[in-house]
């Protein structure tokens, strides 16, 4: 609990005696990644902390200038690694827009199952380690059988369990088979079991409240200020959904409640990471019912969209299409602008700010990460609280150090 | 929204400076001059664009056509009625200065510490000025275009530990 | 006593030492996960409910680099980290070994680029690679089974079998493309700008 009696003043802190200053991370369990904090100590109520980051820099935007949009794809993967579908829709919802490619009814959907199912995938990674970090490993192990049967799915679809690299300009890798679908259907008649033995382990848990009800609480001004986005600004009160208010993909077809609370605290965060799970699955239910029937990629992309693997391997056409669509000196102009297109990741506005010089490949495509500004937020968020909270507040904001650090 | 509302709301507000609008594809895009950037900022913090989403930069060293060699990209967004807007201004070697913006926002603390990191665009008036990611004795701005993707050998300058020594 | 025991060299006890001791060893390995990215998240897979690493003998995971045997290189390490895991390797008690796991680890993967070390194997010395992006959790089970079978086949009670390894394993820390691009390329380049700007 934030002990305000106790708070000191700002003037004359390094004068005061006893303080003391640890080092927490880079190398430390509850980081997950790598991240480092500095903190200022009075006993064990934190003044202040300094986070030190680029432990996990990598060169992301530079390579996004050598690679060409259906490339890049793999990249954007690695970026926030918990939900690496969500990544690919964000990157090429940007590159669709840009190019101005409307997508078919049936890719969107299968892209919103998609997106949903990597929502349900990150909180449920979130959630769990937020409960571990806490004292309650039973939760994590219980969402991680459920993380399993999200990495078969992806497996089923794509190929891969972990990076799928599943999307492509204006369309999809694969279509998806009916197999899958059932498999999806499945998902959704058996999750609902594991989330309530989890609401029943944690929601009325005491220790568990105890340690997150009223820690680390960010204000609506604070957030909408500080750039706060997803969950962290619903939590405090920001209501906000780029589903709900910029529809993207097949959004505006469907029924589904944004996810708000009032108190900002690490509780709030970790409720509405868990109820924004259930509306998930609502969305995830009624794409399902609807999926319509039809190809993948639109008519008349010409050489933008990639043809089918079966056609490249089986026929003349298909190879040619396909060698023209590949080749750095035979693909598509783009048009000579910029272009920023956010959508709703799991951890909040994940946007791609694309400038283009007209051919392929991106001029330069930054990155507006969300971890990167909730992150920024930590120091307010933590001062005043005890040593014990710091945990609690980095699990609650879900920091992912690749897209923290890019 | 239509283009009306937007006119009345931003654009008006701006008549005494010198600014340009653009528009592609449903997205406002707006020039300003580096000297005028905060009032601008400044006035469409007050018109309600009330989220600072981003600030970025580009390169334009090797992009055809471009007669100044840095752009400077911040990305508003109004959180009550969802508009966007893109404010762009240009900057050259050598004045590579802007006034920061973190008492406008204090999200725009860690994002301009980013540019400075990639690009080396020093933005005065910012608390607390350093290297946001990389180390801070390096030495180049490693998203400039005359910086080679592989880098310089940085990532090799370290010592070798054998098993024998460890 | 020592001394005594020395004196017989390379005789049958001293082998029988050696197998038990590679035998505890192998059976009581504690992982520290240097998990830096995708993999970490695929570590953490492998010790969660449905591969369940302890099924091993490695599943006591401590973060602590004071209490572990064996260090899992999980993910890129990019020059800012690279100086915290030789830290992190030197502080770990005798005997110890290392797994690189994934493609970054091994060799830098998908990101060879100005930050990305281009395979830990250049700055510390390792055991057992894995490849992928990320590895399977079933790729990592196998890696320890497989280091398992070398402590057995190779360990010696004063850890004799490291004494040998005295030279850097990996690859020499710059290819000579590499150098010619860093010495003469970029010279060329900065020589001759394309761009002259507007003052």
């Amino acid at each position: 609990m934030p002990l305000e009696l106790l708070a000191p003043e700002a003037e004359g802190d390094s004068k005061r005696e006893g303080l003391w200053t640890l080092n927490f991370g880079p190398q430390h369990p509850a980081t997950h990644t790598t991240l480092r904090l500095v903190l200022q100590l009075d006993g064990e109520l934190v003044l202040d902390a300094e986070p030190d980051i680029g432990y996990l820099h990598s060169g992301f935007e530079k390579l996004a200038e050598v690679l060409d949009f259906n490339q890049y794809v793999t990249i954007v993967d690695r970026m926030n690694y918990i939900s690496p579908l969500a990544n690919e829709i964000a990157w090429h919802h940007a590159v669709e827009k840009l190019l101005d490619i409307e997508l078919t009814p049936r890719c969107k959907y299968i892209r919103t199952i998609l997106a949903e199912l990597m929502r349900i995938h990150d909180h449920l990674l979130c959630v769990g380690t937020c409960i571990l970090d806490v004292g309650g490993a039973t939760a994590f192990m219980y969402f991680f059988n459920e993380r399993e049967r999200i990495y078969e799915m992806c497996e089923r679809v794509s190929g891969q369990r972990f990076h799928t690299s599943f999307t492509r300009v204006g369309g999809l890798l694969y279509d998806v088979t009916d197999d899958w679908l059932s498999m999806v259907r499945d998902f959704v008649k058996r999750f609902p079991q594991t989330y309530d033995d989890v609401c029943r382990l944690v929601l009325k848990n005491r220790i568990f409240i105890e340690r997150t009800s009223g820690v680390g609480v960010l204000s609506r001004e604070e957030a909408i200020n500080g750039g706060a986005t997803g969950p962290v600004a619903r939590a405090s009160g920001v209501q906000r959904d780029l589903r709900r208010d910029e529809p993207y993909l097949a959004y505006d077809d469907f029924d589904f409640d944004v996810v708000c609370a009032a108190a900002g605290d690490c509780f709030s965060r970790f409720h509405v990471r868990m109820l924004e799970m259930m509306e998930s699955l609502k969305i995830i239910q009624q794409a399902l019912e609807n999926l319509p029937v039809g190809p993948i990629f639109p008519e008349g992309l010409g050489k933008v969209a990639l043809p089918e693997k079966r056609e490249v391997y089986q026929s003349i056409e298909g190879l040619i299409h396909h060698f023209e669509s590949i080749m750095p000196n035979r693909q598509v102009p783009a048009p000579n602008e910029s272009m920023y297109a956010a959508t709703e990741s799991p951890n909040g506005e994940l946007g791609y700010y694309i400038v283009s010089d007209g051919s392929f490949r991106a001029y330069r495509a930054r990155t507006r990460p969300p971890s990167l500004v909730h992150f920024a937020l930590f120091p307010q968020l933590i001062r005043g609280c005890m040593l014990s909270d710091v945990v609690a507040v980095l699990g609650s904001l879900n920091i992912i150090a690749a897209e923290l650090d890019r | 929204m239509s283009e009306s509302d937007w006119q009345s709301k931003y654009v008006q507000r701006l008549t005494r400076f010198t600014v340009s609008f653009t528009t592609y594809r449903d997205q406002h895009r707006i020039r300003v001059e580096p000297q005028e950037l905060k009032q601008v900022l400044r006035e469409l913090l007050d018109a309600g664009m009330d989220m600072l989403i981003d600030i970025t930069a580009v390169d334009l060293l090797e992009y055809e056509g471009a007669t100044d060699r840095f752009e400077v990209i911040y990305c508003l967004l109004n959180t009550e009625s969802g508009e966007r807007l893109v404010v762009r201004t240009y900057l050259n070697e050598p004045d590579m200065e802007l006034p920061s913006v973190t008492d406008l926002w204090r999200a725009a603390d860690w994002l301009e510490r980013e540019v400075y990191d990639m690009y080396g665009v020093r933005f005065i008036g910012h608390p607390n000025f350093k290297r946001l990611l990389l180390p801070q004795e390096f030495a180049s701005y490693p998203l400039r275009k005359d910086y080679p993707v592989k880098g310089r050998g940085e990532r090799h300058n370290f010592p070798v530990i054998t098993r024998a020594k460890s | 006593m020592a001394s005594k025991l020395g004196q017989l060299g390379d005789s049958i006890l001293w082998t029988k030492l050696d197998a038990a001791a590679s035998w505890a060893r192998k059976n009581s390995l504690w992982p520290m996960p240097f998990a830096t990215a995708c993999c970490g998240i695929e570590l953490m897979a492998t010790a969660a409910s449905r591969h369940d690493l302890s099924r091993f003998g490695s599943e006591v995971m401590r973060f602590s680099p004071r209490q572990c045997d064996l260090m899992i290189v999980a993910g890129r390490v990019v020059m800012k980290m690279l100086p915290v895991m030789q830290r992190l390797w030197l502080q770990m008690p005798e005997p110890k070994w290392c797994i690189s796991m994934g493609a970054c680890a091994c060799s830098g993967g998908v990101f060879d680029t100005y930050a990305v070390v281009q395979g830990v194997d250049r700055f510390i010395p390792v055991d057992v690679y894995i490849p992928g992006c990320p590895p399977r959790p079933e790729q990592l089970i196998r890696a320890v089974l497989d280091l398992q079978e070398k402590i057995q086949a190779g360990g010696t009670i004063q850890g004799s079998e490291f004494e040998v390894r005295d030279r850097p394993e990996g690859p020499p820390r710059f290819d000579p493309d590499e150098l010619y691009r860093i010495r003469v390329r970029d010279d060329l380049k900065l020589k001759s700008p394309q761009y002259s700007p507007k003052h």
